[in-house]
């Protein structure tokens, strides 16, 4: 008993470790990213004793220390505590959201045997869809509890676009429930070990390269970023619904689009790119279909998973910024044409298509 | 914990009543639901709970709040009954309270007592025997239930939609 309870605290450290502090390298790869786009040289006065190329470690200190020591305004006339609570709210789920999605495959140490994944629960896909619903909540008292107009209307616009686009996710969500026929993440993983004809691993890009698109646009929509920020829309409503925000408060709402942007990735990863899955490894090492075979001992296996795993997650988020920082913003109208008009239509027939097929297969 | 969630449950519940602000008796609703689709969770009934979460605090209340936020509620003066519908709400309050009451009575003797665990099979509560359920037994009230979800989405869509002059 004591030991289940151990083993689930550390994971559930671990889970918490890796989301945190991936928001926190994402916060310094968006400085040089976007400083590469524009062609500038981007975050470089963060050095340690003049060496500018420590930046990445001095980044992740000194950000929060500078939020964490600023003044926290709460403006007058606001409610006091919904404009306390909404940065909670707002960051609450996302990370939540992490606890379902399989970092690694079963680790045994001895007798015992690990799942490696915060929370086993056999409804893990809904449980996610349920932590990204209520990540509406923080965008909308956000801008509702700061009694500010700009703030309001980026409130409605966040609360407006996330309905929309959740619509399209979960369309997209279920055509891969169909195809694995599991709303259990790690057996979904697990079933993308097999390989087509011994060769191609049967990764759902594959099987779904439809869903797949649907699904990181849906994604980058409900995380608020460019070419969908209109909640935030600097040019047109100064912040949005985190206008009246600062300090430690501000930081809180900067990071829940870090932590979305990286539940983002980690979903299209463990849906479309086999999860923790590295091509031709098995549970005793590499077999390669042209009849090499690389013994491994287990703890290796486990660990190239993770490994494979959290790079697959950083491409993603990587894949993020770089999108956050080459599209425009979309008009409004734009945005719900979009929406309604070709991401729920295609993910409608996206589903029928694979509904479909799958009988067709299983006759 | 069952008390540690039933507590908080009822406190929220009377929040949503008891609130001046539309927004607060809005939001007291949704912790009141979530808390609920927690206590389902550890009733094995781990579907449900993830439905509860994603139908009614993801969604229904979202739109509450829109709309909420849309027609810009503030604080709701303190008399905006009218006469009458105190008294009239009273009865129904009084009458539900005995109806509940009179299920509960019933009910309880056929209850296992506290602390008497109840077997359940391990597919309890699991989507395939949800499903199973949904899909051969009460097939006809899904499908009606469905239809009528259709009959009013056309509605509102004939309801908003422009009248050609």
């Amino acid at each position: 008993m004591l030991t289940v309870v151990v083993v689930s605290v550390i994971k559930a450290l671990i889970v918490i470790g890796m989301v945190l502090n991936l928001a926190g390298i994402l916060g310094w790869v968006e400085r040089k990213g976007s400083a590469l786009i524009q062609d500038r040289i981007g975050a470089n006065r963060a050095a340690i004793f003049g060496f500018a190329g420590a930046g990445l470690v001095n980044t992740l200190l000194a950000d929060p220390i500078k939020f964490l020591t600023k003044e926290d305004v709460i403006p007058r006339g606001v409610d006091r505590l919904l404009h306390t609570l909404a940065p909670c709210v707002a960051l609450f789920p996302a990370i939540v959201a992490f606890a379902a999605v399989p970092f690694g495959d079963r680790l045994r140490i001895g007798d015992m045997v690990v799942n490696l994944q915060a929370v086993e629960i056999d409804v893990g896909v809904l449980f996610l869809l349920a932590m990204t619903s209520l990540g509406v909540y923080g965008v909308v008292l956000g801008g509702w509890a700061s009694n500010n107009r700009l703030s309001l209307l980026g409130g409605i616009r966040g609360s407006a676009q996330m309905i929309s686009y959740e619509l399209a996710m979960g369309l997209a969500v279920v055509a891969v429930v169909l195809t694995y026929g599991s709303l259990d993440f790690q057996e979904i993983v697990r079933r993308q070990g097999h390989m087509i004809g011994g060769w191609i691993p049967a990764w759902g890009i594959l099987y779904q390269p439809l869903a797949f698109l649907l699904l990181l646009i849906a994604g980058i929509a409900e995380t608020k970023r460019a070419p969908f920020d209109l909640p935030e829309g600097e040019s047109e409503i100064v912040s949005g619904y985190f206008t009246e925000y600062s300090g430690i408060k501000y930081l809180m709402f900067f990071m829940t689009d870090f932590v979305e942007i990286a539940v983002v990735s980690a979903v299209v990863t463990t849906f479309f790119f086999g999860g923790w899955q590295v091509p031709f490894l098995a549970s005793e090492g590499f077999v390669f279909p042209w009849g090499w075979s690389v013994p491994l001992p287990h703890v290796v296996v486990v660990l190239l998973q993770v490994a494979a795993y959290m790079v697959k997650v950083f491409i993603f988020c990587c894949l993020q910024v770089l999108v956050r920082w080459t599209m425009p913003r979309l008009r409004y109208d734009q945005l719900m044409w979009f929406g309604w008009k070709v991401m729920l239509p295609l993910g409608l027939a996206n589903l029928v298509v694979t509904a479909l097929v799958l009988l067709w297969i299983q006759g | 914990m069952f008390f540690l969630l039933s507590v908080p449950l009822v406190l929220f519940s009377l929040g949503v009543v008891l609130a001046r602000s539309p927004v607060r008796s809005a939001l007291s609703l949704v912790v009141a639901l979530f808390l609920l689709a927690v206590m389902f969770f550890l009733l094995d009934a781990r579907m449900i709970a993830a439905l509860q979460v994603i139908v009614y605090a993801g969604a229904i209340m979202v739109l509450f709040l829109f709309v909420i936020m849309l027609l810009n509620l503030q604080h709701e003066p303190v008399e905006t009954a009218r006469p009458g519908q105190r008294t009239i709400a009273g009865a129904f309050a009084v009458v539900f309270a005995l109806v509940l009451g009179a299920v509960a009575l019933r009910g309880l003797p056929t209850m296992p007592g506290p602390g008497v665990e109840v077997a359940v099979t391990p597919s309890f509560g699991s989507v395939e025997s949800l499903a199973e359920r949904l899909f051969t037994r009460h097939a006809l009230a899904f499908e009606v239930t469905s239809v009528l979800l259709l009959g009013a989405i056309v509605g509102a869509v004939v309801l908003a939609r422009k009248i050609p002059r």
